[in-house]
């Protein structure tokens, strides 16, 4: 178990304690009341250098995390990666090995395959690295802010502060997964991330969109989806990826939407205490309907928020300790 | 020695361990009120006056002279609670210091600003807060209170108001809380 991730490249939530993921949310507490003065910005990492490689287009991902390195006041080299070098047939070696000649503290990456930060991590092991999404593997960032906006509503709710509250609120709290786990790597990030916090985690797919190694997995399987719907204090949506195949994967969208959507008639089952979370783009019609997303009890809107504040805190812990920036 | 104390303890891994107590908590409530006297003196009027204490050592400090301040006037004393975390310059040396919640609820542009922390040392705490306050406006001028001295600066910063000067030597720690003031060193935990 890794118990903080100060210092340390943020790859997977997979391996990380109760303990190191509090520290990352609790520090995102301190970031959200800098992102409500009226200068949004600190000198924690002047003089730091983060480049933002998107190997797969991602705009809110980017920016958010563009946004968190410079209220850091990091400089930050974006990379529009899909129009350069790459599509010339540069390998993955060779442009990470160009980036980190021009000078840089740590990398934001989204590749399309899985496992691709841990292999740009073993290329330069003196640069921080960042996951911000590889392949179906791990979306480390989307599932800290997950956790994060539900702390936050639960302790607004309770009367008490996300701070004050550590991961009390998550013990035996009920979530449901629910749509294409098997190519989400947030669904990944997500159940790591509720696990290690004490949450339960049920899923709830069609059987195609299930992963085959499911049972490795500590989760349940939701065999009545409708029952799950009433049991679920908090229901995560995920948006099914048709890029890579989903499609098929269903017999067509109408049917996936009847049978898993969250429909209007469906979403009458939950309790209007419980939350719902997508990580976006929507599907406005597919897995959610257009007047669920904005009900009441939706917090996407917060979860798009909270990006900032979480990606400040995991910039900001993980190139702490780490040589450079700024002297007096 | 209270779990509060041992927090103040930095780095991380170390724990205080008292070898003796300089001041009780009588003498600590004794020179607050001598400070806030001193305040007064120095500053005529308390309007325009804000008492920003520095997250975690000056919280307490910083309560009890807006409070004493706020009695001689006859009328609140702002108070502002600022965590420095993120204007330190020794992210690369030190692990990350805990860091607190910033509270400060008015602009302090045009004000007298009173800065509160628990004890002066190398003077970079105090200069990262210089650097963190201009984010909140342009102070008149701005104070430095602390409840002890101990010394060894490395900037040019002196206070303007001093609970107790202590002489130390570079090895040696100190603790200072409403219930007192402790000298003592610094032990792997």
């Amino acid at each position: 178990m890794i118990d903080t991730i100060r210092g340390q490249n943020l790859l997977s939530l997979e391996g990380l304690s109760r303990q190191a993921i509090i520290e990352v949310l609790d520090v995102a507490e301190s970031f959200v009341e800098v992102n409500q003065r009226a200068i949004k910005k600190v000198p924690a990492l002047k003089g730091r250098v983060v480049a933002s490689l998107f190997f797969e287009e991602s705009t809110r991902t980017r920016l958010s995390f563009e946004t968190a390195a410079k209220r850091l006041s990091a400089d930050v080299l974006s990379l529009a990666l899909a129009s350069s070098s790459v599509k010339k047939g540069e390998s993955l070696r060779d442009t990470i090995a160009t980036i980190d000649a021009l000078g840089i503290d740590a990398v934001v990456m989204r590749h399309q395959s899985s496992g691709a930060a841990l292999q740009v991590s073993r290329y330069v092991p003196h640069v921080r690295v960042i996951n911000a999404g590889d392949g179906l593997h791990q979306h480390p960032t989307q599932g800290l802010l997950d956790v994060f906006t539900v702390r936050q509503v639960l302790a607004q709710r309770h009367g008490t502060s996300g701070l004050q509250s550590g991961a009390e609120l998550f013990d035996g709290l009920h979530v449901l997964i629910v749509g294409d786990i098997r190519h989400s790597r947030v669904a990944r990030s997500d159940i790591a991330a509720y696990v290690a916090l004490g949450a339960r985690v049920r899923v709830a797919a069609p059987g195609t969109l299930l992963p085959e190694d499911l049972e490795s997995w500590p989760v349940e399987v939701a065999s009545d989806f409708d029952e799950a719907l009433e049991w679920a204090d908090v229901v995560g949506l995920l948006r099914l990826q048709r890029e890579r195949g989903s499609g098929s994967f269903v017999p067509s969208l109408g049917e996936f939407t009847a049978t898993y959507g969250l429909t209007t008639e469906r979403a009458k089952r939950l309790r209007p205490t419980t939350l719902i979370m997508h990580p976006g783009p929507m599907n406005r019609g597919v897995e959610i309907d257009s007047r669920v997303a904005d009900l009441p009890s939706s917090l996407i809107t917060r979860q798009v928020a909270n990006g900032v504040p979480i990606r400040m805190s995991v910039l900001y812990l993980t190139m702490a300790g780490s040589a450079g920036g700024s002297g007096l | 020695m209270s779990t509060s104390d041992e927090r103040q303890a930095r780095p991380r891994g170390l724990t205080f361990l008292a070898k003796s107590q300089l001041l009780s908590g009588d003498d600590v409530a004794r020179a607050l009120r001598r400070m806030a006297h001193e305040i007064v003196e120095r500053n005529h009027s308390l309007d325009g006056l804000s008492v920003v204490g520095l997250q975690k050592g000056g919280e307490p400090f910083a309560r009890a002279l807006a409070g004493l301040l706020s009695d001689i006037a006859g009328h609140e004393t702002p108070l502002g609670l600022l965590d420095v975390s993120f204007y330190r310059d020794d992210l690369s040396l030190n692990p990350v210091p805990d860091s607190a919640m910033t509270a400060i609820d008015h602009d302090l542009t045009g004000r007298t600003v009173v800065l509160v922390d628990d004890v002066l040392f190398t003077g970079r705490t105090i200069r990262a807060a210089l650097n963190a306050l201009s984010d909140w406006g342009r102070p008149r001028s701005v104070q430095l209170a602390v409840m002890v001295d101990r010394g060894h600066r490395e900037l040019p910063i002196r206070p303007d108001y001093v609970g107790k000067n202590l002489p130390t030597s570079l090895d040696e720690a100190i603790v200072a809380t409403m219930q007192g003031v402790w000298i003592g060193s610094k032990v792997p935990a």
